[in-house]
């Protein structure tokens, strides 16, 4: 396009008024895309001149028709584009859609934030012990994500519940595509159940995971009471973003100079409606209050197609 | 580092915009991303500078806003500002507080050359 004029130029040689010279071709112009020999003959001023156009049949200008639906005199159409886009955009429809899929086969799913070494397999690992013994026959099923190795999945398989490891190379989260491609090769439309269990496992990480939406019911954080009791205020966004806080291994609070109270306090701080268990997956502390927790945030059950009759020989 | 992969779908953005817009490069990209979006800023700048070569925003100008903090006291019923999550309402001192501002992360807009 011209630097002095602002025009964009339609590759011929045009010269305007004030300053003569040859306009580059470009074949993403909109003169070049509007091309029309005929009324160019009939509106000889307005053809040098890209920003309107002239209707064939009326003579009307529009100077609203070209990228940027407004005319600017010294600037080009395509030349400032406003977005005003989110950059997770893209990530949160494909998490609307997980949700939408998640609801349809009656999923309830949880995505499980924490530091490394917070215990989120173990606890996991006993929670699926737990439900088989007080809700026999809901279907759990476990996203696990790591930036390497099958060790988690191999563990959550152990338990008899189905798994996939999702190994994020470099990356620090799992993303709302990851989850989808893994769900579909995980979830099997014909167990029968109108309603199941989803544990998504994300990295160990607890800033990068925060941000992403996966399309999960609720995000539950996952703080030991081997870590500090300061970290809700260090990494503020991963106790904001949770529903749930579950304060894991507190069977050795009686070893350990960690202040619960106080670590509760600082969550609210950056999350006050955050709700709090305190588990040990070791001891099974706290496993009552933390099945009723998920108990209630189950999805309703779905419809299932009716069974193909079994034909009696 | 998820300033990377934000990085990368910035990018992924930019060439959706000019496949729909046609054009070849990208002079000065304006973001936002204010200072309870959980980004930092100086991060961003530095994964899009790392991925930019050979791409459409190769040696593009990048301008990153940073709206301040803006946080709803639920017990003075007012507005503050705060610079991070976990920080005190200023008139009560209370921590009631949910953010209303400074949570965005976008594209603003985009200089581009054909």
């Amino acid at each position: 396009m011209c630097v002095v004029c602002g025009c964009a130029g339609d590759g011929s040689q045009v010269s305007i008024e004030g300053h003569g010279h040859a306009h580059p071709a470009n074949p993403y112009s909109p003169a070049a895309r509007r091309a029309k020999p005929a009324s160019r003959a009939a509106e000889p001023v307005l053809a040098d001149h890209a920003h309107v156009s002239v209707d064939p049949a009326s003579g009307d200008l529009h100077f609203g028709a070209g990228a940027a639906k407004v005319s600017v005199p010294g600037m080009s159409q395509a030349r400032a584009i406003r977005l005003e886009t989110d950059i997770l955009g893209e990530n949160d429809r494909i998490a609307a859609q997980n949700r939408r899929h998640f609801a349809a086969h009656g999923v309830t799913a949880f995505n499980f934030v924490s530091s490394p070494g917070s215990g989120k397999t173990t606890l996991l690992c006993a929670t699926i012990e737990a439900l088989k013994g007080r809700a026999p026959g809901l279907p759990v099923s476990v996203i696990e994500g790591d930036q390497q190795t099958a060790f988690d999945a191999d563990r959550i398989r152990a338990t008899g519940a189905p798994a996939i490891q999702v190994n994020t190379g470099k990356g620090c989260h799992l993303d709302a595509p990851m989850v989808a491609e893994a769900f579909a090769r995980l979830h099997r439309h014909d167990h029968g159940a109108a309603r199941s269990l989803l544990f998504i496992e994300n990295v160990g990480n607890l800033v990068c995971p925060a941000m992403w939406d996966l399309g999960e019911a609720a995000k539950v954080a996952i703080l030991s009471v081997t870590e500090g009791e300061d970290k809700p205020l260090k990494y503020p966004d991963m106790f904001a973003a949770s529903r749930l806080m579950l304060v894991n291994k507190v069977d050795l609070l009686p070893y350990l100079k960690f202040d619960v109270e106080r670590c509760i306090d600082f969550a609210r701080r950056v999350n006050p409606d955050i709700e709090v268990i305190r588990v040990s997956a070791t001891t099974g502390e706290g496993m009552d209050e933390w099945l009723a927790w998920i108990a209630a945030r189950m999805q309703p059950a779905v419809a299932q197609p009716a069974a193909q009759p079994v034909r009696a020989s | 580092m998820h300033e990377a992969s934000l990085a990368g779908g910035i990018l992924q953005l930019v060439e959706r915009t000019a496949e729909r817009e046609r054009f070849a490069r990208v002079t000065h990209l304006r973001l936002e991303a204010g200072q309870l979006a959980g980004v930092e800023s100086r991060a961003l700048r530095f994964a899009l500078e790392a991925i930019a070569p050979g791409t459409l925003l190769d040696g593009a100008r990048i301008d990153i806003d940073e709206p301040p903090g803006e946080a709803w006291c639920m017990d003075c019923s007012v507005t503050v500002q705060i610079a991070q999550r976990g920080d005190a309402c200023p008139h009560c001192g209370g921590y009631r507080l949910q953010p209303t501002g400074g949570t965005e992360l976008k594209v603003i807009d985009m200089q581009v050359e054909d």
